[in-house]
């Protein structure tokens, strides 16, 4: 049993399957999620595999500064997702709103609706960052399994690097649960 | 064909103990191709196994009633009926058969398709029902192809039996069938350019839509055993006549590794066609391969 557990830890954190929504951003932070899919960054070297569906999914990354409407959609999506699970909020608007705040038509920040495990801050972030951002709730989905979200981890900005470096950091840096 | 030898050729070889290994680096070879083809490293060569055991440890979705417990059956019995294809295959010289395994193969080969349309419809999802749509419509059209070219191979033998058609010497006829075996194959496994049914930025992931955690894995697997089976069938036609038994197995796993090399190349450079195109495409170019398959086929026999 400790031994399948120990399997299961490491195929978690190397299988981390996105969700990708967008909850009222710019475009920005959504063509960085892609340009890290790209060959220059080629997040599929840590097992990253984009999803159509969001019960597929391991780790929902959400960008946007989350607008009246995209509230009761980000909380659809996140009970759709089967645990365990991990949320990516994607560039500074999904942490502190950004430029957007005080607006009316904003009910942002994210982490008032859905636990976040991960942010990802940049307007937009980088794409290393970004890929950086998911080995580290990789790591944490699979350190925690089913358990709730305790605190949120905030991922440096990072100079430019390959997605096994991002790897090698997540891992490096201690998980705190 | 005893007991023994159907047991150890369902488990052992070529059946599970060697399809569910042969799944996963096929699945590989599938996504790791595609990556190459894009300039990019791509996955790791354990991704699908890491993908497999992840996905069996995610929670189950509650189902309930009897659309529940169909929708838990679909991927089981797609898994069961690919594995089987698998094990029917002659691969080793003098492995033993019956008449008529040939039906039993083509049917096995068409149950997991039949099971996803099944399960997209059972979903009661949107997107799973027009994917299974896709996946009735795109079965309809290569099917009469697909079967028209191993029919018309068998009816020039007289024989129904996988083995007698393992050892056939290369004819044209035999050539033209597998050319036309491997243009439907894309379509079987849902690659580009036929990749209709699963087309992830239309209808999200089709008929799998609403499907999670250990589901998703049978699936998955599924996808790889009909991987095998498929490539096995194609390679198991083309494949020279071996007495050496591990020959026929290393000549028989270099022949599949080479038609998933092709199929994945061919998906990697290629964009996923419409609906209507790809309907049309099958049954008025491909028919033609199909129906030259058939008359050389009845030729050969009047001649003899």
């Amino acid at each position: 049993m400790k031994l399948w557990n120990r399997l299961m830890c490491y195929c978690r954190r190397r299988s981390p399957w996105l969700f990708h929504m967008n909850s009222g951003s710019c475009n920005g932070c959504d063509i960085e999620l892609v340009a890290s899919l790209t060959p220059r960054y080629d997040a599929e070297q840590l097992g990253v595999r984009l999803e159509g569906s969001p019960r597929h999914a391991d780790i929902l990354c959400i960008t946007g500064p989350v607008t009246h409407n995209a509230v009761e959609a980000i909380k659809t999506v996140y009970g759709q997702v089967y645990g365990p699970k991990a949320v990516v909020a994607i560039g500074s608007c999904p942490a502190t709103t950004n430029v957007f705040i005080d607006s009316r038509t904003l009910d942002g920040p994210l982490n008032r609706h859905i636990p976040v495990d991960v942010f990802v801050p940049g307007c937009p972030p980088r794409p290393d960052a970004i890929v950086l951002g998911i080995a580290k709730a990789a790591e944490i989905l699979a350190v925690r399994g089913n358990k709730l979200p305790v605190e949120s981890v905030m991922v440096p900005v990072v100079e430019s690097a390959s997605a096994c470096e991002c790897a090698a950091k997540a891992a490096a840096s201690e998980v705190q649960l | 064909m005893n007991l023994t030898t159907a047991l150890a050729r369902l488990l052992i070889f070529p059946g599970l103990l060697f399809a569910v290994p042969a799944a996963w680096f096929f699945l590989w070879v599938e996504r790791k191709a595609v990556a190459l083809m894009q300039g990019r490293i791509g996955p790791p060569f354990m991704q699908p196994f890491y993908d497999f055991i992840k996905l069996l440890g995610k929670q189950m979705p509650p189902r309930s009633g009897v659309g529940g417990l169909l929708m838990r059956l679909w991927p089981l019995l797609a898994v069961s009926a690919a594995a089987g294809a698998v094990g029917l295959l002659p691969v080793l010289p003098a492995s033993g058969g019956f008449q008529g395994d040939l039906i039993l193969l083509l049917a096995l080969l068409e149950l997991p398709s039949m099971c996803i349309i099944a399960a997209g419809f059972s979903s009661r999802s949107i997107f799973g029902e027009i994917g299974s749509a896709r996946e009735a419509v795109l079965s309809v059209s290569y099917n009469v192809v697909f079967l028209l070219a191993i029919i018309s191979i068998a009816a020039s033998q007289h024989t129904f039996r996988l083995e007698a058609l393992a050892q056939l010497p290369v004819s044209p006829l035999q050539i033209l069938g597998v050319i036309a075996i491997l243009v439907c194959l894309p379509a079987k496994l849902h690659l580009n350019p036929f990749s209709l049914p699963n087309a992830e930025q239309e209808i999200y992931s089709g008929p799998m839509v609403e499907y999670a955690g250990p589901e998703l894995a049978m699936w998955e697997l599924s996808h790889g055993l009909e991987w095998v089976a498929a490539t096995g069938l194609v390679a198991t036609l083309i494949a020279p006549h071996l007495t050496l038994w591990w020959l026929a197995a290393l000549v028989f796993v270099a022949l599949s590794f080479a038609i998933v090399l092709l199929l994945s190349t061919v998906a990697a450079a290629t964009a996923r066609l419409q609906i209507d195109t790809t309907v049309r495409f099958y049954w008025q170019c491909t028919l033609i391969f199909a129906v030259l398959a058939v008359a050389s086929a009845l030729f050969m026999r009047y001649r003899a």
